[in-house]
């Protein structure tokens, strides 16, 4: 019972909050609201049991994550956006094919699956059992993950780097 | 195992008491700040209020709250009032996973010395103190002033520089312990070394990583030598300039929050938390709070010692020694730590 109202308010907060989201004309608050998004995440994993995944979820996206895009809407002094009407097609396309979007999902959900919620516990939880299985069961598409991400670091480099700093460098190495 | 309700109540008392111990508790580190630095300047401190100045705090309390609560007027309101709110909040959470003493029966009750234990306890405390950058970031952001932008900008950039080097220092302690729960890894490190030398982390070969989390743990509080978030000569009064009366004591107390906490963790990963020496009379080693107490209070003065000692860096020099330094030799110790523990198992 406890649960389900606790499960209730954390989703409850989560929508709210991605629909203040897209609301909100200030970048910094839509930011906070991602933040609240990401937190009441974190709450839910905790719901089922996967207490490891919930902390990281805090400390990577809420803490690390989200306070980089802060900082970056800080440094820019980004204001508010303007409001516009927005575009026709988005209007006539988007709004049925979010309908038949959702209408899919929920039928996939409920005649697929059938309506049978996965019991607390069933998934990993633990950080020795995720640890088991990174680092044991995947560890190859882990390792691959990573250097794929270490590529991905270098790229950003490269393309931030100025040439004429490289250059400067250059002549000093 | 208790009914639910009695867990629930003991978990309410337990909140009450460790808040009003917390709270007083940075009341007394001001005046232990005050004190200290006084003395090492070659000065009294305060000694007007009370013996020894002792109700120095209390008097700084009742000015706070009646002093006028300025908002300027050119500031965003709604983060500008929930910047301090967060910080404060954010502060006294994670004394929450912190345990102080062993199980101990009071009434018929056996519950543990600590409000919860949870078995990622560590995670709990790195999750909210990287969630405490919002209260400066976004202080430093609303107040829409230049001296609080530049200090909130630092602030954030120094607390998540230092971050990485931090948590990388507390790797080493966890894969010695071998969980994340702040209980157990007090309960590992019981026992001597030839029956003198306590067999805590600090004298278990983890001493590089204790000077390691020292530094990063001063610049994630923001305090001396790592204190440019609020250099006076440059910033003004950096993040909070534009607060005053109560909202300005929120991030005082926030700041003392932090650096109880900070050393509280120390204590706990490095310094064997509640166990005492292992020689002395027997009623000494068994008083339950005392060594913990006594552990946590050295580590505060060691805080104000160094504040009383040393400059101020540059800011250039504070991102070179994160990152060059003090990065490289944490994953070094982490490297050489994980052999060590591989080798042996």
């Amino acid at each position: 019972m406890l649960h389900l109202v606790l499960f209730l308010i954390f989703g409850v907060v989560c929508v709210a909050g991605a629909v203040n989201l897209l609301v909100q004309s200030h970048p910094i608050n839509s930011a906070l609201s991602l933040v609240v998004v990401m937190g009441s995440l974190a709450g839910e994993y905790l719901l089922l049991g996967a207490e490891f995944v919930a902390a990281i979820q805090v400390i990577v996206y809420a803490g690390a994550i989200m306070v980089l895009f802060v900082f970056v809407i800080m440094l820019l002094n980004a204001g508010a956006e303007e409001r516009t009407r927005g575009s026709r097609i988005a209007v006539l396309f988007g709004i049925p094919g979010l309908l038949v979007g959702s209408i899919l999902l929920a039928w996939v959900l409920v005649a697929r699956s059938g309506s049978q919620a996965v019991p607390v516990g069933a998934l990993p939880g633990p950080p020795r059992e995720i640890a088991m299985l990174l680092f044991h069961d995947f560890l190859l598409p882990f390792e691959v993950t990573s250097v794929l991400v270490l590529i991905a670091i270098m790229g950003a480099v490269v393309l931030a780097a100025r040439p004429e700093a490289i250059e400067h460098t250059k002549k000093e190495g | 195992m208790l009914s639910i309700e009695t867990y629930i109540i003991v978990s309410v008392i337990k909140t009450v008491i460790a808040l009003f111990v917390l709270l007083t508790a940075v009341a007394y580190c001001v005046w232990l700040e005050r004190k200290v630095v006084g003395h090492i300047q070659n000065r009294w401190g305060p000694t007007r209020v009370g013996p020894f100045g002792l109700l120095q705090p209390l008097a700084d309390g009742m000015k706070f709250l009646f002093k006028e609560d300025l908002t300027p007027p050119h500031v965003y309101k709604p983060l500008y009032i929930a910047a301090p709110m967060l910080a404060v909040v954010f502060a006294l959470t994670s004394i929450a996973v912190i345990p102080i003493g062993n199980w101990v029966t009071i009434g018929g009750v056996h519950t543990p010395l600590q409000i919860t234990d949870v078995n990622i306890g560590l995670l709990v405390i790195l999750g909210v103190t990287s969630l405490g950058v919002y209260g400066v970031a976004l202080a430093g952001w609303s107040s829409n002033s230049k001296y609080s932008l530049l200090g909130g900008l630092r602030a954030s950039a120094q607390m998540v520089s230092y971050e990485v080097s931090l948590g990388l220092s507390l790797i080493g302690v966890l894969i010695m312990a071998g969980s994340f729960s702040l209980r157990e890894i007090v309960d590992a490190q019981g026992g001597t070394f030839w029956g003198f030398i306590p067999r805590w982390n600090l004298f278990h070969g983890q001493i590089v990583a204790f000077f390691i989390y020292l530094m990063a743990a001063y610049a994630e509080t923001n305090r001396v030598p790592f204190d440019l978030p609020e250099a006076e000569t440059e910033l003004v009064a950096g993040y909070h300039t534009e607060y005053s009366a109560m909202k300005f004591a929120m991030f005082f107390m926030a700041e003392y929050a932090n650096m109880i906490t900070v050393a509280c963790l120390a204590s706990v990963l490095f310094l064997g938390g509640w166990k005492g020496l292992p020689f002395g009379p027997a009623w000494l080693q068994d008083l339950p709070v005392f060594w913990f107490v006594l552990k946590v209070f050295v580590f505060l003065f060691i805080y104000i010692w160094v504040r009383g000692t040393l400059p101020r860096f540059r800011y250039d020099q504070l991102m070179a020694f994160g990152w060059k330094f003090l990065l490289p030799l944490a994953i070094a110790n982490l490297v050489i730590t994980a052999l060590i523990v591989a080798v042996r198992a």
